[in-house]
Protein backbone atom coordinates (compact mmCIF):
# COMPACT_ATOMS: atom_id res chain seq x y z
CA UNK A 1 0.00 0.00 0.00
CA UNK A 2 1.18 3.35 -0.94
CA UNK A 3 0.14 6.14 1.29
CA UNK A 4 -0.21 9.54 -0.47
CA UNK A 5 2.28 12.01 -0.93
CA UNK A 6 2.91 15.51 1.29
CA UNK A 7 0.75 18.06 0.05
CA UNK A 8 3.13 19.62 -2.99
CA UNK A 9 3.31 23.09 -0.89
CA UNK A 10 3.55 22.10 2.18
CA UNK A 11 6.32 19.68 1.22
CA UNK A 12 8.28 22.67 -0.48
CA UNK A 13 7.47 24.83 1.99
CA UNK A 14 9.34 22.24 4.36
CA UNK A 15 12.49 21.62 1.66
CA UNK A 16 12.79 25.72 2.11
CA UNK A 17 12.83 25.31 5.67
CA UNK A 18 15.73 22.67 5.52
CA UNK A 19 17.74 25.03 3.02
CA UNK A 20 17.13 27.93 5.18
CA UNK A 21 18.48 26.24 8.07
CA UNK A 22 21.16 24.95 6.25
CA UNK A 23 22.25 28.47 5.22
CA UNK A 24 21.41 29.81 8.87
CA UNK A 25 23.86 27.75 10.49
CA UNK A 26 26.71 26.80 7.96
CA UNK A 27 26.41 29.18 5.54
CA UNK A 28 26.16 27.54 2.29
CA UNK A 29 23.36 25.63 0.81
CA UNK A 30 22.41 22.15 -0.20
CA UNK A 31 23.53 20.11 -3.23
CA UNK A 32 24.03 16.95 -4.23
CA UNK A 33 26.21 16.36 -7.51
CA UNK A 34 29.28 17.60 -5.20
CA UNK A 35 28.99 14.06 -3.54
CA UNK A 36 29.12 12.51 -6.69
CA UNK A 37 31.47 13.89 -7.97
CA UNK A 38 33.64 14.20 -4.75
CA UNK A 39 33.14 10.11 -4.64
CA UNK A 40 34.33 9.48 -8.63
CA UNK A 41 37.27 11.00 -7.33
CA UNK A 42 37.62 8.82 -4.29
CA UNK A 43 37.13 5.42 -6.17
CA UNK A 44 39.52 6.85 -8.79
CA UNK A 45 41.96 7.54 -7.17
CA UNK A 46 42.07 4.38 -5.00
CA UNK A 47 41.95 2.41 -7.99
CA UNK A 48 44.52 4.84 -9.92
CA UNK A 49 46.33 7.45 -7.57
CA UNK A 50 49.00 8.33 -10.23
CA UNK A 51 46.70 9.18 -13.13
CA UNK A 52 43.96 10.87 -11.07
CA UNK A 53 46.17 12.85 -9.40
CA UNK A 54 48.45 14.26 -12.53
CA UNK A 55 44.99 14.52 -14.26
CA UNK A 56 44.23 18.75 -14.38
CA UNK A 57 40.58 18.19 -13.10
CA UNK A 58 40.73 15.38 -10.66
CA UNK A 59 44.29 16.70 -9.61
CA UNK A 60 42.94 19.54 -8.15
CA UNK A 61 41.20 17.63 -5.50
CA UNK A 62 42.84 14.46 -5.03
CA UNK A 63 46.86 14.02 -3.84
CA UNK A 64 49.42 14.44 -1.38
CA UNK A 65 48.34 17.19 1.06
CA UNK A 66 44.47 17.33 0.33
CA UNK A 67 42.13 16.03 2.40
CA UNK A 68 40.22 12.81 1.93
CA UNK A 69 37.80 13.71 -1.17
CA UNK A 70 35.37 11.36 1.21
CA UNK A 71 35.47 13.68 4.13
CA UNK A 72 33.28 16.70 2.63
CA UNK A 73 30.44 18.43 3.18
CA UNK A 74 28.46 17.34 0.56
CA UNK A 75 29.43 13.36 0.90
CA UNK A 76 27.99 13.43 4.51
CA UNK A 77 25.05 15.06 3.47
CA UNK A 78 24.10 12.52 0.75
CA UNK A 79 24.74 10.01 3.31
CA UNK A 80 22.05 11.69 5.47
CA UNK A 81 19.67 12.02 2.13
CA UNK A 82 20.07 8.17 1.88
CA UNK A 83 19.29 7.53 5.54
CA UNK A 84 16.49 10.42 5.38
CA UNK A 85 15.39 8.78 2.00
CA UNK A 86 14.97 5.35 3.47
CA UNK A 87 13.36 6.42 7.16
CA UNK A 88 10.54 8.38 4.68
CA UNK A 89 9.95 5.15 2.94
CA UNK A 90 10.04 2.85 5.91
CA UNK A 91 7.20 5.56 7.53
CA UNK A 92 5.56 5.18 4.42
CA UNK A 93 5.43 2.00 3.48
CA UNK A 94 7.32 2.90 0.43
CA UNK A 95 10.17 0.57 0.35
CA UNK A 96 10.46 -1.71 -2.24
CA UNK A 97 13.07 -2.82 -4.77
CA UNK A 98 11.13 -2.17 -8.13
CA UNK A 99 12.29 -0.16 -11.57
CA UNK A 100 9.63 2.68 -12.59
CA UNK A 101 9.42 3.40 -16.06
CA UNK A 102 7.22 5.06 -18.51
CA UNK A 103 4.32 2.59 -19.92
CA UNK A 104 5.76 1.51 -23.47
CA UNK A 105 9.86 1.15 -21.42
CA UNK A 106 10.55 -1.91 -20.46
CA UNK A 107 12.72 -2.42 -17.14
CA UNK A 108 15.99 -2.89 -19.16
CA UNK A 109 15.70 -0.23 -21.48
CA UNK A 110 14.62 2.03 -18.13
CA UNK A 111 18.40 1.37 -16.80
CA UNK A 112 20.05 1.91 -19.57
CA UNK A 113 18.49 5.62 -20.33
CA UNK A 114 18.86 5.81 -16.44
CA UNK A 115 22.86 5.64 -17.06
CA UNK A 116 22.78 7.95 -19.63
CA UNK A 117 20.70 10.54 -17.70
CA UNK A 118 22.75 10.15 -14.77
CA UNK A 119 25.96 10.23 -16.81
CA UNK A 120 24.25 13.70 -18.63
CA UNK A 121 24.31 15.18 -15.34
CA UNK A 122 27.94 14.25 -14.13
CA UNK A 123 28.63 16.13 -17.08
CA UNK A 124 26.61 19.19 -17.30
CA UNK A 125 26.52 19.32 -13.39
CA UNK A 126 30.53 20.25 -13.46
CA UNK A 127 30.01 22.88 -16.34
CA UNK A 128 27.11 24.42 -13.65
CA UNK A 129 29.41 23.55 -10.62
CA UNK A 130 26.20 22.26 -9.21
CA UNK A 131 22.74 20.56 -10.26
CA UNK A 132 19.11 21.04 -9.60
CA UNK A 133 19.86 21.31 -5.31
CA UNK A 134 23.42 22.78 -5.36
CA UNK A 135 23.78 25.24 -8.07
CA UNK A 136 19.28 26.15 -9.15
CA UNK A 137 17.47 25.54 -5.33
CA UNK A 138 20.59 26.74 -3.14
CA UNK A 139 21.56 29.61 -5.90
CA UNK A 140 18.37 30.58 -5.96
CA UNK A 141 17.97 30.80 -2.56
CA UNK A 142 20.54 33.46 -2.17
CA UNK A 143 19.39 35.24 -5.25
CA UNK A 144 22.88 34.42 -7.04
CA UNK A 145 22.54 34.90 -11.25
CA UNK A 146 23.97 31.57 -11.48
CA UNK A 147 21.25 29.84 -9.46
CA UNK A 148 18.68 31.45 -11.76
CA UNK A 149 21.19 30.20 -15.29
CA UNK A 150 21.26 26.84 -14.25
CA UNK A 151 17.05 26.43 -13.31
CA UNK A 152 16.38 28.29 -16.86
CA UNK A 153 18.83 26.42 -18.65
CA UNK A 154 17.70 22.32 -17.21
CA UNK A 155 14.14 23.16 -17.19
CA UNK A 156 14.21 25.64 -20.56
CA UNK A 157 16.05 22.52 -21.93
CA UNK A 158 13.93 19.83 -20.99
CA UNK A 159 10.85 21.20 -22.11
CA UNK A 160 12.32 21.82 -25.12
CA UNK A 161 13.53 18.51 -25.57
CA UNK A 162 10.46 16.84 -23.91
CA UNK A 163 8.61 16.21 -26.66
CA UNK A 164 11.57 13.80 -28.11
CA UNK A 165 11.69 11.61 -25.01
CA UNK A 166 7.74 11.33 -25.00
CA UNK A 167 7.82 7.81 -25.55
CA UNK A 168 9.82 7.43 -22.46
CA UNK A 169 7.00 9.03 -20.36
CA UNK A 170 3.57 9.11 -21.93
CA UNK B 1 24.37 36.32 14.31
CA UNK B 2 24.14 33.13 11.82
CA UNK B 3 26.28 31.82 9.78
CA UNK B 4 27.48 29.62 12.64
CA UNK B 5 30.32 28.29 10.86
CA UNK B 6 33.62 28.28 11.59
CA UNK B 7 33.23 30.17 15.02
CA UNK B 8 30.75 27.98 16.90
CA UNK B 9 30.37 25.41 14.43
CA UNK B 10 33.78 23.84 14.21
CA UNK B 11 34.54 21.94 10.89
CA UNK B 12 34.24 18.49 12.32
CA UNK B 13 30.92 18.92 13.82
CA UNK B 14 30.24 20.88 10.32
CA UNK B 15 30.31 17.20 8.87
CA UNK B 16 27.53 16.01 11.53
CA UNK B 17 25.89 19.09 11.10
CA UNK B 18 25.72 18.15 7.02
CA UNK B 19 24.61 14.69 8.54
CA UNK B 20 21.85 15.89 9.35
CA UNK B 21 20.44 18.44 7.62
CA UNK B 22 20.72 15.41 4.91
CA UNK B 23 18.19 13.21 6.86
CA UNK B 24 15.88 16.35 6.53
CA UNK B 25 16.68 16.76 2.76
CA UNK B 26 16.68 13.20 2.27
CA UNK B 27 13.40 12.61 4.49
CA UNK B 28 11.50 15.82 2.83
CA UNK B 29 12.23 15.05 -1.23
CA UNK B 30 10.63 11.35 -0.46
CA UNK B 31 7.95 12.92 1.42
CA UNK B 32 7.03 15.41 -1.55
CA UNK B 33 7.75 12.15 -4.35
CA UNK B 34 10.67 13.22 -5.52
CA UNK B 35 11.65 9.64 -5.25
CA UNK B 36 9.56 8.89 -8.34
CA UNK B 37 11.03 9.43 -11.63
CA UNK B 38 7.02 8.76 -13.48
CA UNK B 39 6.48 11.83 -11.11
CA UNK B 40 9.27 14.10 -11.88
CA UNK B 41 9.07 13.47 -15.70
CA UNK B 42 5.79 14.50 -15.27
CA UNK B 43 6.34 18.11 -15.01
CA UNK B 44 7.43 18.28 -18.90
CA UNK B 45 4.50 16.40 -19.76
CA UNK B 46 1.66 18.46 -17.84
CA UNK B 47 0.53 15.14 -16.20
CA UNK B 48 1.82 16.17 -12.34
CA UNK B 49 3.42 19.72 -11.25
CA UNK B 50 4.50 17.96 -8.36
CA UNK B 51 8.28 18.81 -8.98
CA UNK B 52 7.33 22.91 -10.24
CA UNK B 53 5.49 23.35 -6.77
CA UNK B 54 7.57 21.63 -4.72
CA UNK B 55 10.71 23.45 -5.75
CA UNK B 56 9.29 26.94 -6.31
CA UNK B 57 7.72 26.92 -2.68
CA UNK B 58 11.20 25.60 -1.33
CA UNK B 59 12.93 28.18 -3.72
CA UNK B 60 10.81 30.87 -2.39
CA UNK B 61 10.60 30.09 1.19
CA UNK B 62 14.18 29.85 1.65
CA UNK B 63 15.02 33.35 -0.38
CA UNK B 64 11.90 34.93 2.05
CA UNK B 65 14.06 33.65 5.18
CA UNK B 66 16.96 34.93 4.10
CA UNK B 67 15.85 38.62 3.27
CA UNK B 68 13.71 38.39 6.45
CA UNK B 69 16.76 36.60 8.64
CA UNK B 70 19.20 39.32 7.24
CA UNK B 71 16.85 42.56 7.62
CA UNK B 72 16.66 41.96 11.26
CA UNK B 73 20.67 41.37 11.42
CA UNK B 74 20.40 37.64 12.07
CA UNK B 75 21.89 36.48 9.43
CA UNK B 76 25.13 38.20 7.47
CA UNK B 77 24.53 38.05 4.12
CA UNK B 78 27.66 39.01 3.07
CA UNK B 79 29.58 35.90 4.29
CA UNK B 80 27.36 33.26 3.20
CA UNK B 81 28.29 31.08 0.27
CA UNK B 82 27.20 33.03 -3.45
CA UNK B 83 27.13 30.51 -5.89
CA UNK B 84 29.66 32.52 -8.40
CA UNK B 85 28.78 32.70 -12.12
CA UNK B 86 30.61 31.51 -15.00
CA UNK B 87 27.99 32.12 -17.54
CA UNK B 88 28.55 30.09 -20.65
CA UNK B 89 29.71 26.98 -18.95
CA UNK B 90 26.29 27.64 -16.63
CA UNK B 91 24.20 27.32 -19.50
CA UNK B 92 25.69 24.29 -21.38
CA UNK B 93 25.70 22.75 -18.10
CA UNK B 94 22.23 22.93 -17.80
CA UNK B 95 21.65 22.43 -21.15
CA UNK B 96 23.20 19.24 -21.15
CA UNK B 97 21.52 18.08 -17.56
CA UNK B 98 18.03 19.46 -19.35
CA UNK B 99 18.75 16.53 -21.59
CA UNK B 100 19.46 14.45 -18.62
CA UNK B 101 16.41 14.44 -16.80
CA UNK B 102 14.66 14.05 -19.81
CA UNK B 103 16.04 10.87 -20.47
CA UNK B 104 16.78 9.45 -17.13
CA UNK B 105 13.85 11.10 -14.81
CA UNK B 106 16.01 12.32 -12.36
CA UNK B 107 18.12 14.79 -11.20
CA UNK B 108 21.34 13.72 -8.53
CA UNK B 109 19.60 14.75 -5.34
CA UNK B 110 16.60 12.98 -6.09
CA UNK B 111 18.12 9.67 -7.05
CA UNK B 112 19.65 9.49 -3.94
CA UNK B 113 16.19 9.59 -2.29
CA UNK B 114 14.67 7.24 -4.63
CA UNK B 115 18.07 4.69 -4.46
CA UNK B 116 17.33 4.69 -0.78
CA UNK B 117 13.72 3.20 -1.44
CA UNK B 118 14.72 0.32 -3.68
CA UNK B 119 14.16 2.30 -7.22
CA UNK B 120 16.59 0.10 -8.91
CA UNK B 121 16.33 3.03 -11.95
CA UNK B 122 17.54 5.16 -9.45
CA UNK B 123 21.05 3.17 -8.83
CA UNK B 124 21.64 3.28 -12.55
CA UNK B 125 21.08 6.82 -12.69
CA UNK B 126 23.65 7.08 -9.73
CA UNK B 127 26.22 4.64 -11.43
CA UNK B 128 25.53 6.76 -14.49
CA UNK B 129 26.31 10.41 -12.65
CA UNK B 130 29.51 8.38 -11.77
CA UNK B 131 30.64 7.47 -15.36
CA UNK B 132 29.57 10.94 -16.30
CA UNK B 133 32.13 12.83 -13.95
CA UNK B 134 34.65 9.94 -14.82
CA UNK B 135 34.06 11.06 -18.51
CA UNK B 136 34.09 15.11 -17.55
CA UNK B 137 37.64 14.51 -15.76
CA UNK B 138 39.50 12.52 -18.83
CA UNK B 139 38.35 14.83 -21.01
CA UNK B 140 38.77 17.95 -19.23
CA UNK B 141 41.75 19.19 -21.50
CA UNK B 142 39.30 19.47 -24.62
CA UNK B 143 37.84 22.28 -22.71
CA UNK B 144 39.74 23.47 -19.53
CA UNK B 145 39.45 26.99 -21.29
CA UNK B 146 36.07 26.92 -21.75
CA UNK B 147 35.17 25.77 -17.94
CA UNK B 148 36.81 28.60 -16.82
CA UNK B 149 35.52 31.22 -18.84
CA UNK B 150 33.19 34.56 -18.96
CA UNK B 151 33.65 34.16 -15.18
CA UNK B 152 31.39 36.75 -13.42
CA UNK B 153 31.96 36.16 -10.00
CA UNK B 154 29.30 35.90 -7.16
CA UNK B 155 27.13 38.53 -8.67
CA UNK B 156 23.35 38.57 -7.60
CA UNK B 157 20.46 38.06 -10.07
CA UNK B 158 18.60 41.43 -9.06
CA UNK B 159 22.04 43.66 -9.56
CA UNK B 160 22.48 41.52 -13.17
CA UNK B 161 18.91 42.75 -14.22
CA UNK B 162 19.15 45.76 -12.30
CA UNK B 163 16.69 45.92 -10.39
CA UNK B 164 16.86 46.27 -6.66
CA UNK B 165 16.32 43.35 -4.36
CA UNK B 166 12.87 43.64 -3.01
CA UNK B 167 11.40 44.35 -6.42
CA UNK B 168 13.23 41.18 -8.00
CA UNK B 169 12.00 39.17 -4.95
CA UNK B 170 8.21 40.39 -5.18
CA UNK B 171 8.28 40.36 -9.14
CA UNK B 172 9.62 35.98 -8.63
CA UNK B 173 6.58 35.53 -5.96
CA UNK B 174 3.97 37.03 -8.61
CA UNK B 175 5.42 34.56 -11.11
CA UNK B 176 6.02 31.31 -9.14
CA UNK B 177 1.67 31.83 -7.76
CA UNK B 178 0.95 32.75 -11.01
CA UNK B 179 2.33 29.22 -12.31
CA UNK B 180 0.95 27.53 -9.41
CA UNK B 181 -2.83 28.07 -11.04
CA UNK B 182 -1.60 27.81 -14.38
CA UNK B 183 -0.16 24.48 -13.90
CA UNK B 184 -2.72 23.36 -12.15
CA UNK B 185 -5.41 24.12 -15.06
CA UNK B 186 -3.01 22.72 -17.27
CA UNK B 187 -2.79 19.32 -14.80
CA UNK B 188 -6.72 19.20 -14.70
CA UNK B 189 -6.97 19.59 -18.32
CA UNK B 190 -4.22 17.16 -19.27
CA UNK B 191 -5.31 14.06 -17.08
CA UNK B 192 -8.97 14.84 -16.19
CA UNK B 193 -9.13 11.58 -13.74
CA UNK B 194 -5.72 11.73 -11.64
CA UNK B 195 -4.11 14.85 -11.89
CA UNK B 196 -2.82 15.22 -8.28
CA UNK B 197 -4.20 18.89 -7.95
CA UNK B 198 -7.77 17.19 -8.29
CA UNK B 199 -7.73 16.93 -4.29
CA UNK B 200 -6.23 20.78 -3.83
CA UNK B 201 -9.15 23.32 -2.39
CA UNK B 202 -8.86 25.92 -4.53
CA UNK B 203 -10.44 29.12 -1.82
CA UNK B 204 -7.42 27.68 0.68
CA UNK B 205 -4.62 27.95 -2.10
CA UNK B 206 -6.02 31.98 -3.91
CA UNK B 207 -5.72 32.83 0.51
CA UNK B 208 -1.57 31.12 0.79
CA UNK B 209 -1.30 32.49 -2.61
CA UNK B 210 -2.47 36.05 -1.39
CA UNK B 211 -0.38 35.90 1.35
CA UNK B 212 3.12 35.19 -0.43
CA UNK B 213 2.11 38.21 -3.09
CA UNK B 214 1.29 40.42 0.00
CA UNK B 215 4.86 39.24 1.71
CA UNK B 216 6.51 40.03 -1.12
CA UNK B 217 5.26 43.20 -1.74
CA UNK B 218 6.26 43.83 1.89
CA UNK B 219 9.90 43.01 0.69
CA UNK B 220 9.79 45.88 -2.24
CA UNK B 221 9.82 48.18 0.97
CA UNK B 222 12.38 46.42 2.72
CA UNK B 223 15.73 47.76 2.96
CA UNK B 224 18.54 45.54 3.94
CA UNK B 225 19.83 44.92 7.37
CA UNK B 226 22.86 47.22 6.63
CA UNK B 227 21.29 50.32 4.57
CA UNK B 228 18.19 50.28 6.88
CA UNK B 229 20.68 50.63 9.91
CA UNK B 230 22.75 53.22 8.13
CA UNK B 231 19.99 55.58 7.12
CA UNK B 232 18.19 55.05 10.55
CA UNK B 233 21.33 56.89 12.41
CA UNK B 234 21.95 59.36 10.17
CA UNK B 235 18.83 60.42 10.53
CA UNK B 236 18.63 64.26 12.52
CA UNK B 237 15.69 62.47 14.66
CA UNK B 238 18.24 59.39 15.85
CA UNK B 239 20.82 62.53 16.71
CA UNK B 240 18.94 64.55 18.73
CA UNK B 241 18.49 61.71 21.34
CA UNK B 242 21.82 59.98 21.01
CA UNK B 243 24.68 62.22 22.25
CA UNK B 244 27.98 61.61 21.09
CA UNK B 245 31.17 61.36 22.94
CA UNK B 246 34.16 63.89 21.56
CA UNK B 247 37.74 63.21 22.56
CA UNK B 248 40.37 66.44 21.86
CA UNK B 249 43.23 66.15 19.20
CA UNK B 250 45.22 66.71 22.12
CA UNK B 251 44.05 64.21 24.23
CA UNK B 252 43.93 61.67 21.32
CA UNK B 253 47.89 62.89 20.79
CA UNK B 254 48.67 62.70 24.74
CA UNK B 255 47.20 59.03 24.95
CA UNK B 256 49.33 58.06 21.35
CA UNK B 257 52.71 59.77 22.69
CA UNK B 258 51.42 57.62 25.99
CA UNK B 259 51.57 54.27 23.87
CA UNK B 260 48.34 53.50 26.16
CA UNK B 261 47.54 49.83 25.44
CA UNK B 262 43.44 50.41 26.04
CA UNK B 263 42.70 52.28 22.99
CA UNK B 264 41.93 51.40 19.29
CA UNK B 265 41.47 53.78 16.80
CA UNK B 266 39.07 53.28 13.94
CA UNK B 267 39.87 55.32 11.19
CA UNK B 268 37.06 55.35 8.40
CA UNK B 269 38.96 57.36 6.05
CA UNK B 270 39.21 55.66 2.51
CA UNK B 271 42.45 53.36 2.02
CA UNK B 272 43.95 56.01 -0.28
CA UNK B 273 43.74 59.28 2.48
CA UNK B 274 45.20 55.93 5.19
CA UNK B 275 47.74 54.80 3.07
CA UNK B 276 48.84 58.68 2.65
CA UNK B 277 48.36 59.36 6.50
CA UNK B 278 47.29 57.57 9.49
CA UNK B 279 47.73 57.60 12.96
CA UNK B 280 50.22 55.11 14.82
CA UNK B 281 48.08 51.79 15.59
CA UNK B 282 44.81 52.72 13.94
CA UNK B 283 42.87 49.98 12.14
CA UNK B 284 41.23 51.49 8.91
CA UNK B 285 38.26 49.96 8.73
CA UNK B 286 35.51 51.21 5.99
CA UNK B 287 31.92 52.04 7.30
CA UNK B 288 30.02 49.30 5.78
CA UNK B 289 32.63 46.51 7.15
CA UNK B 290 32.13 47.58 10.81
CA UNK B 291 28.78 44.70 10.71
CA UNK B 292 29.74 41.00 10.96
CA UNK B 293 31.98 39.53 13.15
CA UNK B 294 35.52 40.40 11.46
CA UNK B 295 36.53 43.12 14.02
CA UNK B 296 34.75 41.68 16.97
CA UNK B 297 37.75 40.28 18.43
CA UNK B 298 39.45 43.35 17.83
CA UNK B 299 36.66 45.94 19.60
CA UNK B 300 34.81 43.99 21.60
CA UNK B 301 36.04 45.17 24.76
CA UNK B 302 34.79 46.95 26.68
CA UNK B 303 37.41 48.58 29.01
CA UNK B 304 38.93 49.85 25.22
CA UNK B 305 38.58 52.96 24.26
CA UNK B 306 37.29 52.87 20.34
CA UNK B 307 38.34 56.27 18.95
CA UNK B 308 36.62 57.06 15.56
CA UNK B 309 38.58 58.81 13.21
CA UNK B 310 36.93 60.07 9.68
CA UNK B 311 37.21 63.09 7.47
CA UNK B 312 34.81 65.10 9.40
CA UNK B 313 32.58 64.40 12.21
CA UNK B 314 29.51 64.08 10.55
CA UNK B 315 31.45 60.81 9.02
CA UNK B 316 32.40 59.86 12.47
CA UNK B 317 29.02 60.46 14.29
CA UNK B 318 27.30 57.70 11.72
CA UNK B 319 29.99 55.49 12.04
CA UNK B 320 29.66 56.29 15.91
CA UNK B 321 25.99 55.27 16.17
CA UNK B 322 26.28 52.23 13.73
CA UNK B 323 29.24 50.85 16.29
CA UNK B 324 26.87 51.87 19.18
CA UNK B 325 24.02 49.89 17.30
CA UNK B 326 26.12 46.35 17.02
CA UNK B 327 26.65 46.77 20.58
CA UNK B 328 30.01 48.07 20.65
CA UNK B 329 30.68 50.31 24.01
CA UNK B 330 32.82 52.72 25.44
CA UNK B 331 33.10 54.96 22.11
CA UNK B 332 34.12 58.41 20.90
CA UNK B 333 34.46 60.90 18.18
CA UNK B 334 38.00 62.73 17.32
CA UNK B 335 36.30 65.84 17.29
CA UNK B 336 36.51 67.82 14.18
CA UNK B 337 38.13 64.70 12.31
CA UNK B 338 41.44 64.11 11.30
CA UNK B 339 41.76 67.74 9.69
CA UNK B 340 41.82 69.12 13.60
CA UNK B 341 44.33 66.39 14.54
CA UNK B 342 46.51 67.63 11.73
CA UNK B 343 45.96 70.95 11.74
CA UNK B 344 46.57 71.19 15.92
CA UNK B 345 49.18 68.50 16.27
CA UNK B 346 50.64 67.62 12.84
CA UNK B 347 51.29 70.83 11.09
CA UNK B 348 53.67 73.17 12.23
CA UNK B 349 51.27 76.15 13.18
CA UNK B 350 52.33 78.81 15.57
CA UNK B 351 50.42 77.99 18.75
CA UNK B 352 47.53 80.71 19.29
CA UNK B 353 47.40 81.27 22.66
CA UNK B 354 43.94 81.53 24.13
CA UNK B 355 44.46 82.80 27.09
CA UNK B 356 44.54 80.57 29.33
CA UNK B 357 46.93 80.00 31.94
CA UNK B 358 48.15 76.56 30.63
CA UNK B 359 48.96 78.25 27.25
CA UNK B 360 52.69 77.53 27.96
CA UNK B 361 52.18 73.64 29.01
CA UNK B 362 49.89 72.80 25.79
CA UNK B 363 52.32 74.79 23.45
CA UNK B 364 55.05 72.08 24.56
CA UNK B 365 52.87 69.13 24.79
CA UNK B 366 52.01 70.05 21.43
CA UNK B 367 55.79 70.36 20.31
CA UNK B 368 56.79 67.63 21.59
CA UNK B 369 53.46 65.18 20.43
CA UNK B 370 54.30 66.47 17.26
CA UNK B 371 58.29 64.82 16.84
CA UNK B 372 57.20 62.23 18.94
CA UNK B 373 54.07 60.60 16.91
CA UNK B 374 55.56 61.93 13.36
CA UNK B 375 58.22 59.42 14.38
CA UNK B 376 55.73 56.72 15.11
CA UNK B 377 54.01 57.33 12.04
CA UNK B 378 57.34 56.89 10.20
CA UNK B 379 58.53 53.74 11.87
CA UNK B 380 55.13 52.59 11.12
CA UNK B 381 55.79 52.98 7.39
CA UNK B 382 58.07 50.09 7.12
CA UNK B 383 55.78 47.62 9.30
CA UNK B 384 53.10 45.67 7.26
CA UNK B 385 49.92 47.03 7.37
CA UNK B 386 47.41 45.50 10.15
CA UNK B 387 44.96 43.66 8.33
CA UNK B 388 41.98 41.21 9.15
CA UNK B 389 41.01 38.79 6.47
CA UNK B 390 38.03 38.89 5.72
CA UNK B 391 35.76 35.46 6.50
CA UNK B 392 34.07 33.79 3.31
CA UNK B 393 32.54 30.04 3.29
CA UNK B 394 33.00 27.84 0.92
CA UNK B 395 30.40 25.96 -0.20
CA UNK B 396 28.54 24.57 -3.85
CA UNK B 397 29.23 21.53 -5.26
Amino acid sequence: MNIKYMNPYLAGFFLGLVLLATIFLTGRGLGASGAVKDLTIAISDAVAPRQTESNPFFGQYAGPGKENPLKSWLVFEIVGVLIGGFISGLVSDRLKVVTESGPRVKPKARWVFAAIGGALFGIGAQFTRGCTSGAALSGMAVLSTAGFIALLSIFGTGYLVAYFGRKLWI
Amino acid sequence: MGPFVPDLISDQLNLVVALLLGIAFGFVLEQAGFSSSRRLAGVFYGYDFTVLRVFFTAAVTAMSGVLILGHFGMLDTDVIYVNPTWLLPGIVGGVIMGVGFIIGGYCPGTSVCAAAIGKVDAMFFVGGGLLGVYAFGELFPLYDKFYTSTSLGPVKVFDSLGMSQGLFTFLLIVMAVAAFAVTTIIEKRVDKESAPSLQFKPVKHAVVGSFAVLLGVIFIFMPDHKSGLIERVSGQAYAAVHPVQKMDADELAFRIVDHESNIRIIDIRSPLDFGLLSLPGSYNVQRNDLFGKDWVATFSRRHLKKVVVGDNEEDERTAYYLLHELGYENLAILRGGMGAFKRTILDSNVFVPTGSRWDGDVRDFRVNARTTILKMIAEAKNKPAKAIVKRKIQGGC
